[in-house]
């Protein structure tokens, strides 16, 4: 009898991230314009109100001492942002007015030459690159050290970022957002208040924008809370990826498909890797697979481990050092899955965390700058005199629907739902729909709830390659080069059922590229405990996906990304 | 009461997946210096009086790492700051630090007792030489009154207790309180409180050189023995061959 | 040739073995060495040091506090011509080292495993590195990791001479009230030159008992992984790891630990480090000097048994 992890739902409601303000007045924070998240979205929301606050201080005045403020709740700026990635510069040279040339961004060389590879076991054939990959003009980047950039250049322009914060909830008064509540620290394994106790505040804002990324916490309650769920389910696929120091230079950007995972339908297997340069020096190999397969026993980090062992990815890989490693995932439904607003009253929601993907072509970073630019606009509006708030916050949409990411997306809308079907067929059907510009098919394709997928059990793990701590890592290894030193005494941050079926755990143990799950004690009656180490936790997302939810833990705690 | 909390010298951040400095992100305050900012605050708590400024030597962007200590409540932040002092060792740190610290005439000097790389030498003894002040170490219990301070000195043999007139330089050991975390309110408004970056005066050069950096030694012959049930008393003779028993 | 100082730490009357590793080391180095003890009524432990010992014996000196030790130590230096100084590793040793760098603007290095009379060998960087340093100033100064040198006594006869002392006003600033008495239960983990760590090999939080009888019997001090403390079955202040605790005792006994690297970051210092766990497979075989594959929860209380006959 086969079971799905929703039925399973983790004991956690979206109401629980939705509470209305409680400080006293004068322990409150006020600020203008509050943001949550300090990746691409959020700092381009970020400088771009820098940018008007600059341009109109007498309009600005009226934003207070602190105009805009961004909540991050890594250590740092890019300490959680991972991506590929290659960047279409568009987005940022938009943000900077054309002002910024682009060597004075933090790009590591533009894309000279490509490849997509269609893998087996032992051969690499090399595959016509489909249109939507082309990455002509496009640029490597390191997310995580763009982030970094994009925080310098937004503190620049006048804006406070706060690291190791966590926004716990987000404040509603009156069917209104008017803030966010922050994250305690200090508290011990079992909630109580330790020694150095400090509770988090509540921060008023005149509008909040979400830039919060994949499986964003407050964005996921303000969907249930506002009505703003689209016509179909958001899927994900899990990244996980590593950096490497290599012996000699990658001269081109290699994407490959087909081994290691398995082409059947019934395996609902879909994704690929990239091989990316980075400089001279450096390279980053990571693998992509969608979060709706069903093998219990798959587990993308190994997939990622045996992929190195392939003859021509290894070729690569030899005589370097692996320097850098993490996980994330990335929203994959793309157009059809899509919020049926970005914007509630006092809240406007931009970048992964509300979809703005363009899988096939492996793109969501300039969108994720596009829309924070927008919503940075559309903020601002309600500064403007006889503004209506309710106007000038759904003005955001429309310039969203008029915007290159709509097209965009629209025009790829039913690849990924097609690669539902294995990937031959998948693949056939993608290509008419390049062909077609998205006109084929006609109407959208629904998506379906990785969670509703049902689980099947095969000997996937027997074939993962061991670990020798030189080509092949062992989780825990790979935990420990992610940077991740998280405070252990601090409360649960996981939502999940702890006694499942034997599956169900297993299932987790094997998706969770940190090893937080670990299937404990069968309990007699056909369960299994679920034992977890939640410092493991890398905040990927992967679980949130899968029949439990992840909440931000502790401000500071989790990866401390520097080049993924 | 003036204190002065002295962050590690340009906190330099080891990666410990690459084995290699970090050069890539931001330089942080060492763990081991919030300890003494920390005491520097409940003292000054303690007293209802006085002014907490913190000290470190480091390149510009240093100042950052000196902010989260203005955000958990220090009052000023001075930043030693010189192109030539990039490298610098125990000694050129320690005359640098003495002479910025004689600028301000502290009552009394904190510092962390451990540097966030790995088990620096003690600059505060250095610090105190040039300064000629009294300085404890390993401190885990420190009370202050009027002109003197009192603290509990943690050696390999127990509890020293230790008296010694202010000005006075103590280095604290993470067992002596529980750095709090900076308030949103600190964080926010540590970017208003002065900020000084001061040249270093009197630089000596260093001492030292680095003449090669080799990898680890393999651990010698590694042995590994199944259990035939005289594990214990392979182990004993391994252990006594070792000197250990 | 070197001209080589020694301080030598006592407590209660006995050199520490730490310092006389160092002296060892300064009489293999070659050179003039001597070695140098500083106290009250403290003659009788130079003559009993097998080579020359200036012994500078003052009631002021009494208290083990390192001010008035650099007084005395950089008097010697400039009267006497050394050009080196050893420590070994201990509280008071690194300060006095420090102070002395300082008053004599000489070169200090420390954490030294290794000394050949121009260069020394430093690990670094947990241990991840191994650094040969030098020293651009006429004096030298140098700090020997704790445990880092074997303390062969030295077969020359007793050689005691009179250290003149005279101390700065601020140096004798800083003054005794109580000194510690000896110590209640052991060592804390980071000074314990034996440490018997428990993992979850053990099997449950009542087996503990297991590895503090061995550190008892061996006279040393007990720590936990991440993954017991976790689970509630030891305090968090035994932890030692990434998130905990990182020691660097002589001896490290891993009971059922498997050693992942945020454990082996915490203590892949330690000079010598003994496994016992069931799984060949288990990392820790990989770093551990001598590894044992079995059942802990047999081997354990004979090895007790066997070092607590030994000891007796």
């Amino acid at each position: 009898m086969s079971i799905r992890p929703s039925e399973f739902p983790p004991p956690w409601s979206p109401s629980d991230a939705i509470a209305p303000p409680t400080d006293p007045v004068d322990e409150r924070i006020d600020v203008g314009f509050l943001i949550v998240g300090a990746g691409p979205a959020g700092l381009a929301a970020a400088i771009r109100l820098g940018q008007l606050v600059e341009e109109s201080p007498a309009i600005a005045e009226r934003l207070g001492e602190v105009p805009v403020a961004v909540l991050e709740k890594g250590k740092a700026p890019g300490a959680h942002l991972l991506s590929g990635a290659v960047v279409n510069p568009r987005g940022l040279q938009r943000l900077f007015k054309g002002r910024k040339r682009i060597d004075e961004m933090p790009f590591y060389g533009e894309v000279h030459g490509e490849s997509v590879l269609y893998l087996t076991k032992r051969r690499a054939v090399r595959i016509p690159t489909p249109p939507t990959m082309v990455n002509h003009r496009n640029y490597v980047a390191s997310v995580s050290q763009l982030g970094r950039w994009l925080a310098e250049e937004a503190e620049e322009l006048g804006v406070t970022i706060l690291p190791e914060t966590s926004a716990e909830q987000l404040l509603v008064d009156g069917g209104r957002v008017v803030g966010v509540r922050t994250g305690d620290h200090g508290r011990g394994r079992s909630g109580e208040e330790l020694g150095n106790f400090e509770p988090g505040s509540d921060i008023a804002a005149r509008v909040t924008i979400l830039g919060e990324g994949t499986q964003g916490h407050l964005t996921g309650a303000a969907f249930e809370r506002f009505g703003l769920r689209g016509e179909n389910p958001q899927v994900w696929a899990l990244g996980v990826k590593e950096v490497w120091k290599v012996a000699r230079p990658l001269d081109q950007v290699i994407h490959t498909m087909g081994w290691p995972l398995r082409p059947a339908q019934k395996f609902r297997e879909f994704g690929g890797s990239f091989v990316y340069p980075m400089g001279d020096d450096m390279v980053t190999i990571g693998m992509v697979v969608g979060l709706d397969y069903r093998d219990t026993e798959l587990s993308v980090h190994d997939l990622l481990q045996e992929l190195k062992t392939h003859p021509r990815i290894k070729r690569i890989l030899d005589g370097g050092e692996r320097v850098q490693w993490g996980a994330k995932t990335i929203p994959e439904g793309g157009f059809v899955a899509l919020p049926s607003r970005f914007h509630a009253p006092g809240l406007l929601l931009c970048g992964d965390g509300v979809g703005l993907v363009n899988v096939p072509a492996l793109k969501g970073i300039h969108y994720a700058v596009e829309s924070g630019r927008l919503a940075a606009e559309a903020a601002w509006r309600t500064l403007a005199r006889g503004a209506s708030m309710r106007s000038a916050l759904a003005s955001y949409d429309e310039s969203l629907r008029e915007s290159f990411i709509w097209s965009d997306l629209r025009e790829v809308r039913n690849m990924r739902q097609a690669f539902g079907r294995g990937f031959y067929v998948g693949g056939a059907l993608a290509g008419a729909m390049t062909g077609s510009k998205g006109r084929f098919p006609p109407g959208d394709w629904p998506t379906e709830r990785d969670a509703d997928q049902s689980l099947i059990k095969t000997d996937r793990a027997g074939s993962y390659p061991a670990a020798d701590g030189k080509l092949v890592f062992d989780k825990l290894s790979s935990v420990f080069a992610s940077g991740n030193r998280t405070r252990d005494d601090q409360p649960n941050h996981i939502r999940v059922q702890t006694k499942v079926p034997r599956e169900l755990a297993e299932l987790w143990a094997h998706m969770c590229p940190a090893q937080v799950y670990e299937v404990g004690e069968a309990d007699g009656d056909g369960t299994v405990t679920v034992k977890l180490a939640p410092s493991n936790c890398v905040q990927c997302g992967a679980i949130t996906a899968k029949g439990g939810r992840l909440t931000p833990p502790e401000g500071g705690s989790g990866p401390e990304y520097t080049v993924t | 009461m003036c204190v002065k909390a002295v962050p590690d010298a340009a906190g330099r951040r080891i990666d410990p997946a690459t084995k290699r400095l970090d050069r890539s992100g931001e330089l942080a305050i060492s763990d081991f210096d919030t300890y003494a900012v920390e005491e520097g605050l409940k003292l000054k708590e303690a007293a209802g009086e006085g002014e907490v400024v913190v000290v470190s030597m480091g390149p510009e962007k240093a100042m950052d790492a000196l902010r989260k200590a203005l955000a958990m409540g220090a009052d000023r932040a001075v930043l030693v700051t010189d192109s030539a002092l990039e490298n610098a060792d125990v000694l050129e740190t320690a005359v640098a630090l003495a002479g910025a610290l004689e600028q301000e005439g502290p009552d009394l000097v904190l510092f962390g007792q451990q540097s966030a790389d790995g088990g620096g030498a003690c600059l505060w003894a250095a610090v105190a030489e040039k300064l000629r002040y009294p300085v404890v170490s390993q401190v885990s219990e420190l009370t202050v009154d009027d002109g003197s301070l009192t603290g509990k000195r943690q050696t390999e043999f127990g509890y020293d207790t230790i008296r010694a007139p202010m000005p006075a330089i103590v280095a604290v050991s993470d067992a002596i309180n529980t750095p709090r975390y900076p308030s949103l309110k600190g964080i926010m408004g540590a970017k208003k409180k002065p900020q000084d970056s001061v040249g270093a005066s009197g630089a000596a050069g260093p001492g030292t050189t680095v003449v090669a950096l080799n990898p680890p030694p393999p651990r010698g012959e590694a042995q590994k023995i199944e259990d035939d049930g005289s594990a214990a008393d392979r182990i004993v003779e391994f252990l006594v061959e070792k000197r250990l028993v | 040739m070197a001209k080589t100082l020694v301080f030598l730490e006592h407590h209660e009357g006995a050199v520490q073995k730490g310092s006389l590793g160092v002296l060892a080391k300064a009489s293999q180095i070659g050179g003039e060495f001597a070695g140098a003890i500083v106290g009250a009524d403290v003659r009788a432990v130079g003559e009993g040091v097998g080579a020359m010992v200036w012994v500078a014996d003052d009631a002021r000196l009494a208290a083990p506090l390192p001010q008035p030790r650099v007084d005395v130590l950089a008097k010697l230096v400039r009267d006497e011509g050394y050009d080196t100084v050893l420590f070994a590793q201990s509280v008071l040793a690194a300060d006095i080292a420090a102070g002395l760098a300082a008053r004599l603007g000489a070169g200090l290095n420390w954490g030294l495993v290794d000394f050949d009379g121009e260069t020394g060998r430093a690990p670094a960087l947990q241990d991840t590195v191994v650094v040969d340093v030098g020293w651009s100033t006429p004096v030298r100064i140098g700090l020997f990791r704790a445990g880092a040198l074997d303390a062969d006594a030295l077969s020359g006869s007793a050689d005691v001479r009179d250290a003149s002392v005279e101390l700065e006003d601020f140096s004798t600033a800083a003054e005794m009230v109580e000194q510690a008495h000896a110590e209640q239960q052991g060592p804390s983990i980071e000074d314990a030159e034996i440490i018997v760590a428990g993992g979850r090999g053990l099997g449950e939080p009542e087996k503990f008992a297991l590895a503090e009888e061995l550190a008892r019997a061996l006279g040393g001090a007990v720590a936990a992984t991440r993954a017991v403390v976790d689970a509630g079955w030891y305090p968090y202040s035994a932890q030692v790891g990434q998130t905990g605790k990182t020691v660097s005792p002589k001896l490290y006994v891993a009971l059922g630990i498997s050693g992942a690297i945020q454990h082996k970051v915490g203590m892949q210092g330690s000079n010598v480090i003994v496994a016992i766990n069931k799984d060949p497979n288990a990392p820790i075989f990989e770093y551990s000097d001598l590894g044992v594959v079995g059942d802990l929860h047999e081997i354990v209380p004979k090895l007790t048994e066997l070092v607590r006959s030994r000891k007796s």
